[in-house]
């Protein structure tokens, strides 16, 4: 078992913590969701909660926000004040913020009013002065040390900077204590670095800021101390310096994965796939490469290098303005989308929560969406047996976890969900399958899982175009890397001969 | 002046659309251009707007509603028995007692979609019919012709002759308009309470989970809804000199393709009051230029809704971006 203590002593973090919560238990219905759970963050400490999906972060987050309250017993305590029942107004008069994923700002309104948005609330109708506002934001973003324009929308912003403003926000309202829940998934390297300097321009100015996040590399990167929940119980807290990527995962998941890299050698195998001189203006230039049967193809690349874009076009979503693509030596005219799926090309978008999966909708319904005509009677109707036999045969396979399949999806875990797109387009029948981003916002375990299932898939010949910005994931699951920057591919590796550092580095330059 | 193209695209457009419609309607019609013209467009649309600003207000916090032209008539009639049974009146009791009608009709939809979390359309399509139905049961479809003397007399702020003998005049309703255009502007741009309801429009759950009063964000909406409506429907009995019941029913729609036309998006969290007049008045000139060219009435719907069908396209192309000078190679 895990050493539940510091493995190395905090001397001058421990003397004023910025919260001190012990014996936190969170019971719903029969279901221990927190289990005697202790949690510290020092003052200035930029602290990393780590945890798998249903470990207890976010019923940790919102006891401590005093969205829930905890099982009697629990010892609260902010700074060094001791509460008895917090409530969300109390929690925020107490310094701390959340950042939620959906960063919860007002995309009609301007910067200036996001940032200062704490001074507009209050039931009492006041006078609003838009000078104040403006100083205020200008203010704080000066601290934050960036420079966005103050009377612009927000939805005129791209994602980076509204990250900023959410946090601009938060040090607008005075927050002494910041949860940032996943604030990188949706953000490029540089954007994510300079993110990552804004959290030490907070740390050093005394704010303390919890990071929850899914990517290792950067918790270990930006934290001091990471606290590890597994199964709503503490597993430890330790210290970052020291501690590596594997180790975090073996602490989060309780089991030991094998990093070993198991590209495999597929020139001998017939080509599916054959993309020549493909070019599409101001998308990407000159794109070639073939894709064999049963090989995974690995394309990497910064965000906003065109590989997304590169994506939708063999998926016909769009079209290329020169060069041609051949499916097994034919040559490819797709009008639209519906053209791919019959030729047996599928695509797993990067955003499957909007993108891939209808989430009001069931399982089932989701499932069959792309195969529709497949189901049909002879007179036009769906036929619930075929479409029932199909369902089934497909969660069996992916082992989907699922209450049943009239289960709405939105009920589903990240990985869950990413299976049921998974399932959804492989029932299809696909030749080529294009996976983009598939692990993004999916926990560690179930990133594993995925890639077991990519790796039968291309077993059982299937062309797969492995499309990520995560190089470590591409590394170890790909049997031959592209490298796109700009629009264009500038080299190939073969994860054999490159390793994962000289890889990274080359990516991340 | 590009600051304000790029806070106000909607009404930016709408205006040169507007100059460039009054330009060309001067040209082919010597009798635009005046006035006498000018005045009783705006005597006549003065209700239209006032509604709008009420309406706007409801969709700026991302609901609807529908009920509010019929509300106005139930208002007429409940107004119409409450100065018969004080004896009297006078205008400041007139205006106070059609705004808490008003303001109580209202404050049923609030009351309704907060409680019940039905959306908007569905409670004041339902509230409409009940209204309308209430409205034609108790009165059996009777006229009021019995209004006090104060109410049905016209009522000039400005008078001017032109040099050609004929009279052009500004009349209370116009007056009303500017006061609830300027208190509506006030709300909304100059209170903590307007910008909450922009949030709560854009995004409700980020509002929510900011601490924003939800149910006091829907009752500041439809009862300041409410109470325009009650006002419009004091001052357009006051232009006809008589209560009708149907007089009102579809009008609704015609202030709602305005003040979405003026910049409000169905959605929430987005509109103007200067947008909202604008939205008015294009309708409103649109059709003065038809009757003036000649054109069939029966041609006019058509063709105003025609124009709402090309401003709403056009509203997706941003012309800030089209006056920005091309950037070099990029």
């Amino acid at each position: 078992m895990a050493p539940t203590q510091s493995e190395r002593p905090m001397t001058d973090l421990d003397s004023t913590p910025a919260l001190r919560f012990r014996h936190v238990s969170k019971v719903f219905g029969n279901v221990r969701a927190l289990d005697d759970v202790d949690f510290e963050v020092g003052r200035g400490e930029v602290h990393c909660l780590a945890g798998e999906n249903g470990s207890g972060k976010s019923t940790l987050i919102k006891i401590i926000t005093g969205v829930y309250v905890p099982e009697p017993g629990a010892e609260m305590e902010y700074s060094g004040k001791t509460e008895h029942a917090v409530t969300p107004n109390s929690a925020r008069r107490h310094g701390i913020a959340v950042i939620w994923q959906d960063l919860a700002l007002f995309g009609e309104m301007t910067v200036a009013e996001n940032i200062a948005f704490e001074t507009l609330l209050g039931n009492r109708p006041r006078p609003v002065s838009y000078k104040a506002m403006r100083d205020t934001a200008h203010r704080v973003l000066k601290l934050l040390n960036v420079d966005i324009d103050l009377e612009v929308r927000l939805n005129t912003l791209p994602i980076a900077q509204r990250q900023l403003v959410a946090i601009a926000r938060a040090l607008a309202s005075d927050a002494q204590l910041i949860f940032m829940d996943e604030p990188t998934a949706s953000l490029t390297q540089s954007e994510t670095d300079a993110l990552l300097s804004v959290v030490r321009t907070l740390s050093a100015r005394g704010v303390a800021v919890v990071f929850v996040s899914h990517r290792l590399a950067e918790v270990l990167e930006i934290s001091n101390r990471v606290t590890v929940l597994r199964d709503g119980k503490l597993v430890g807290v330790y210290p970052t310096a020291g501690m590596t990527q594997s180790r975090l995962t073996e602490l989060m998941t309780g089991k030991t994965f094998d990093r070993e890299v198991v590209a495999r050698d597929t020139s001998a195998n017939r080509p599916v796939l054959e993309v020549a001189h493909l070019t599409r203006a101001g998308e990407y230039q000159d794109i070639s490469f073939t894709i064999r049967a049963g090989e995974v193809l690995g394309l990497t690349g910064l965000i906003g290098a065109g590989r997304t874009e590169l994506g939708h076009t063999l998926f016909g979503m769009t079209r290329a303005s020169s060069g041609s693509i051949r499916l097994e030596g034919r040559d490819l005219r797709q009008q639209s989308n519906r053209d791919a799926i019959a030729n047996g090309i599928s695509y797993v978008p990067e955003d499957r929560l909007t993108l891939g999966l209808v989430q009001q909708q069931s399982i089932a319904d989701n499932l069959v969406m792309p195969i529709l005509p497949q189901l049909s009677t002879a007179l036009g109707l769906i036929s619930r047996t075929k479409e029932d036999g199909l369902v089934g045969h497909w969660i069996r396979e992916l082992s989907v976890k699922i209450g049943g399949p009239p289960d709405k999806v939105s009920t589903l875990s990240g990985g869950n969900q990413q299976r049921v797109v998974l399932a959804k387009w492989l029932a299809t029948n696909p030749k080529v399958l294009v996976l983009d981003s598939p692990t993004v916002g999916v926990d560690v375990g179930a990133r594993a899982g995925i890639f077991r299932i990519v790796r039968d898939l291309a077993e059982k010949g299937l062309a797969i175009l492995l499309i990520s910005d995560e190089v470590s994931e591409v590394h170890m699951n790909a049997d031959r890397i592209l490298h796109m920057v700009a629009g264009r591919i500038v080299a190939e590796y073969d994860p054999h001969k490159t390793p994962l550092d000289k890889l990274e580095a080359a990516v991340y330059a | 002046m590009l600051s304000f193209i790029r806070a106000y695209p909607t009404e930016t457009k709408l205006l040169s659309v507007l100059v460039l419609l009054c330009l060309a309607l001067s040209l082919s019609s010597d009798s635009f251009l005046t006035l006498g013209n000018f005045a009783s467009l705006l005597n006549n649309y003065s209700v239209n707007v006032i509604w709008a600003t009420g309406l706007l207000v409801v969709l700026i916090a991302g609901g609807i509603d529908i009920s509010f032209a019929v509300g106005a008539s139930v208002v007429q009639y409940l107004c119409v028995y409450a100065f018969v049974a004080i004896g009297g009146g006078n205008w400041a009791i007139g205006l106070v007692t059609a705004a808490l009608f008003g303001i109580g009709l209202g404050l049923i939809n609030a009351f309704l979609i907060h409680q019940f979390r039905i959306i908007s359309i569905v409670v004041t399509i339902s509230t409409f019919n009940v209204f309308f139905g209430l409205l034609m049961f108790f009165s059996s479809g009777r006229f009021l012709y019995n209004l006090p003397g104060w109410w049905s007399h016209r009522v000039a702020l400005l008078q001017h002759q032109s040099a050609d003998g004929t009279w052009a005049e500004i009349t209370l309703p116009v007056g009303v308009m500017i006061a609830a255009m300027v208190a509506t502007w006030f709300l909304i741009r100059h209170t903590t309470t307007g910008r909450q309801l922009y949030a709560f429009g854009d995004n409700p759950e980020g509002a929510r989970r900011a601490g924003i009063n939800i149910a006091l964000m829907q009752a500041i909406a439809f009862g300041w809804c409410g109470m325009m409506g009650g006002i419009g429907g004091l001052m357009q009995a006051q232009i006809v000199k008589q209560v009708v019941p149907n007089a009102l029913i579809g009008r609704e729609l015609d202030v709602l393709a305005a003040v979405v036309l003026g910049g409000a998006r169905l959605g929430g969290g987005r509109g103007s009051v200067l947008g909202c007049f604008l939205g008015v008045m294009l309708v409103a000139i649109t059709q003065n230029g038809l009757n003036l060219l000649g054109v069939s009435p029966y041609a006019f719907k058509m063709v105003v809704g025609v124009i709402i069908l090309i401003a709403i396209s056009m509203s997706n192309v941003d012309l800030a971006e089209l006056l920005k000078p091309k950037r070099e190679g990029h």
